[in-house]
């Protein structure tokens, strides 16, 4: 399919306003929609099937309709932009170069749950991104697309950014929330959810940024066509954020009938692998998701059809690791992240994180024992389901996931007390560090 | 600080495991500082100031280099809310610093896409060139060297955040000569966000 969220990214001005109105009919969807009723919105939405693209592929239109309507409270949009999953950086390239999508999409979302205010929560990182948010913003507010009666409909709304400040765990709806309120970013025991108890106790949607700017579309070109594009239940354009050892990296708009073998071999896509080196493995869904091997790619990249193979599409960050890696030091990266970024908030991600981490470094620097396979296995199942949010399961999956699919090469490097695959490409003087501590 | 001004924790019973940050010089918002805090707390609803905290909190790092007791004192009355709920967001993010740092903060990403792509050979030759160790300011107070997870630009890979702006693309090779040529243009030395930048491909 041609590419419909990302089609003029690389031209210099597609971020401005008005090549947003020349190119793409700036704000005509807002303006069809604002001529439908909210239920309609939502029911259009619904008959899409679009499914959220932050990570949970959660029905966009169902979570909208959860919005508890009656409620004399306000209501609010919160759009996640705290891209924080390792491997993604999809919704980076949508604010940057489309921002007014991003817009269109919060303003038609507010629009049908009935709210007056969004706001769109960014990661602190994303400094030189929110400065373009910020200038689109001043722009279509002075147009008339955001304010006071917008397109004469008697439909109010503001959009407003929000900088966070480091923190993974923004990225979870609730803590978002919490983060927004001028809190901790610490998730929150659900029910209640947003819908009914979000920002400052008033319903909320917490929506992706991929997810909003898809709104826009279904709204102009229709439910059918937005369905059409795609497999059964897993339609729509698809942003695919591919990293890691390819000829390529680069995000790749695609429908999600593509496979993944095509995403990461294809020549309008990541080109395959570098430097003439066989696949090893593919992480594809941010780095939470469980691995699959070069014979498990042959599939289409959608939510059931990465789910049916034993992993997930997740946020669609494709980390590519080609023969040169070795999975025990992949595996001790990521919990390294994993328990830096653990909220704190639950024991069983806090402390289970760190100890995972202290693991992996004593096998990856040789000092490795066999019964730590198993005491590894035994921590990340302690983890896995008994955290407040997803955050632990993260967590576990990358150690369940490896020690599993590479247990040869564990017991390799606690056999030679080496790390038997020590690539060029990494320090070799970091495992003297870890020495030390 | 605690959730009471009476109380001084740090001395005689109340003794906490915690480094307390700085005390640091008197604190308050230069006017115009002050000016923009306000605009940003008129986005919410005005009983809700306290979801501007990070607003402020970044106004005084920017302001001071880094976040005092005495800063979290002035950004609590002005937010109206208590001083240890300041404290409580100021440690628990990790862009916020209750240390001094250098002129410029380098920050590798080190998680698995950068790392994939040489992102620890990279952290290796700023720490030979800079002559510290992650985590270090050096004696000039020009640089400080971090190493950070996932900064969300994994296709350009090695990725390094500079203060609030972006390097990337970085081989571990040329890190020698982009410190020296930080050293004279500072961050005009950097290639900013390729989206910025890229013609085609």
């Amino acid at each position: 399919m041609d590419p419909v969220l990302t089609p003029y990214i690389r031209e210099a001005n597609s971020h401005t306003l008005d090549h947003y109105i020349q190119k793409s009919g700036g704000y005509g969807a807002l303006k069809k929609a604002l001529g439908m009723t909210p239920d309609g919105v939502i029911d259009q939405v619904k008959a899409s099937g679009l499914r959220g693209r932050g990570g949970a592929g959660f029905p966009t239109g169902m979570k909208w309709q959860f919005v508890d309507k009656k409620s004399p409270k306000p209501k609010y949009i919160c759009c996640n932009a705290d891209e924080s999953e390792p491997g993604t950086f999809k919704d980076h390239v949508l604010m940057e170069r489309n921002p007014h999508l991003l817009f269109e999409g919060c303003l038609i979302g507010c629009y049908a749950i009935g709210a007056k205010v969004a706001y769109i929560y960014i990661r602190g990182e994303f400094y030189h991104v929110q400065q373009v948010l910020e200038a689109e913003l001043k722009k279509a507010r002075e147009a008339g697309f955001i304010g006071k009666n917008i397109f004469g409909s008697g439909f109010d709304c503001e959009i407003y950014v929000h900088r966070g400040a480091g923190a993974y765990e923004a990225g979870e709806e609730t803590a978002l929330i919490e983060s927004l309120e001028g809190k901790r970013a610490q998730p929150r025991l659900k029910p209640p959810f947003p819908a009914v108890e979000g920002l400052w106790g008033c319903p909320t949607a917490v929506n992706n940024v991929e997810t909003l700017c898809n709104v826009p579309l279904i709204i102009d070109r229709g439910a059918e066509w937005f369905v059409s594009t795609g497999p059964e239940k897993n339609g729509g354009p698809k942003l695919f954020c591919i990293s890691g050892h390819v000829k390529r990296p680069g995000t790749f708009e695609a429908s999600m009938k593509t496979t993944l073998k095509e995403l990461i071999y294809g020549e309008n896509f990541a080109g395959g692998i570098r430097g003439g080196h066989a696949l090893k493995c593919v992480i594809p869904g941010g780095s939470s998701v469980p691995v699959l091997l070069p014979d498990q790619i042959d599939i289409p990249a959608s939510f059931d059809g990465i789910a049916a193979a034993g992993s997930l599409l997740g946020s669609a960050g494709i980390i590519v690791m080609d023969e040169t890696t070795c999975m025990v030091w992949a595996a001790e990266n990521l919990l390294h992240f994993y328990k830096h970024e653990s909220c704190g908030k639950c024991t069983p991600c806090r402390e289970g994180g760190d100890w995972l981490h202290r693991i992996l470094g004593k096998i990856e620097r040789g000092d490795g024992e066999m019964k730590d396979l198993d005491l590894l296995m035994s921590i990340a199942n302690n983890i896995l389901g008994k955290t407040l949010c997803a955050f632990g399961d993260a967590a576990a999956t990358p150690v369940l996931s490896t020690v599993k699919t590479f247990r040869a090469e564990y017991e390799a490097h606690i056999r030679e007390g080496r790390c038997t695959l020590p690539a060029s490409w990494r320090s070799a003087n970091r495992a003297h560090a870890a020495h030390a501590h | 600080m605690s959730f009471h001004p009476a109380m001084d924790y740090g001395r005689g019973r109340h003794k906490s495991a915690r480094r307390l940050p700085e005390e640091g010089p008197a604190f308050v918002y230069t006017a115009d500082n002050r000016a923009q805090l306000e605009e940003i707390c008129s986005r919410y609803p005005p009983e809700r100031r306290k979801s501007a905290i990070l607003a402020a909190l970044y106004l005084a790092q920017h302001q001071q280099g880094f976040i005092t007791r005495n800063a979290m004192r002035h950004v609590a009355e002005v937010i109206r809310c208590t001083p240890a709920e300041v404290e409580d967001v100021v440690t628990f993010y990790t862009m916020f610093y209750t240390r001094p740092v250098g002129r410029h903060v380098i920050q590798v990403c080190r998680t698995l896409s950068c790392a994939l792509m040489g992102a620890e050979r990279v952290t290796e030759e700023f720490s030979k060139a800079l002559g510290i160790a992650p985590g270090e300011t050096d004696a000039r107070g020009e640089f400080t060297l971090l190493e950070v997870e996932c900064l969300g630009a994994c296709d350009r890979a090695p990725v390094v955040g500079v203060n609030d702006a972006w390097q990337e693309l970085q081989e571990p090779e040329a890190v020698k000569a982009l410190v020296e040529a930080m050293r004279s243009k500072g961050e005009a030395a950097l290639t900013g966000c390729y989206l910025h930048v890229e013609k085609s491909s």
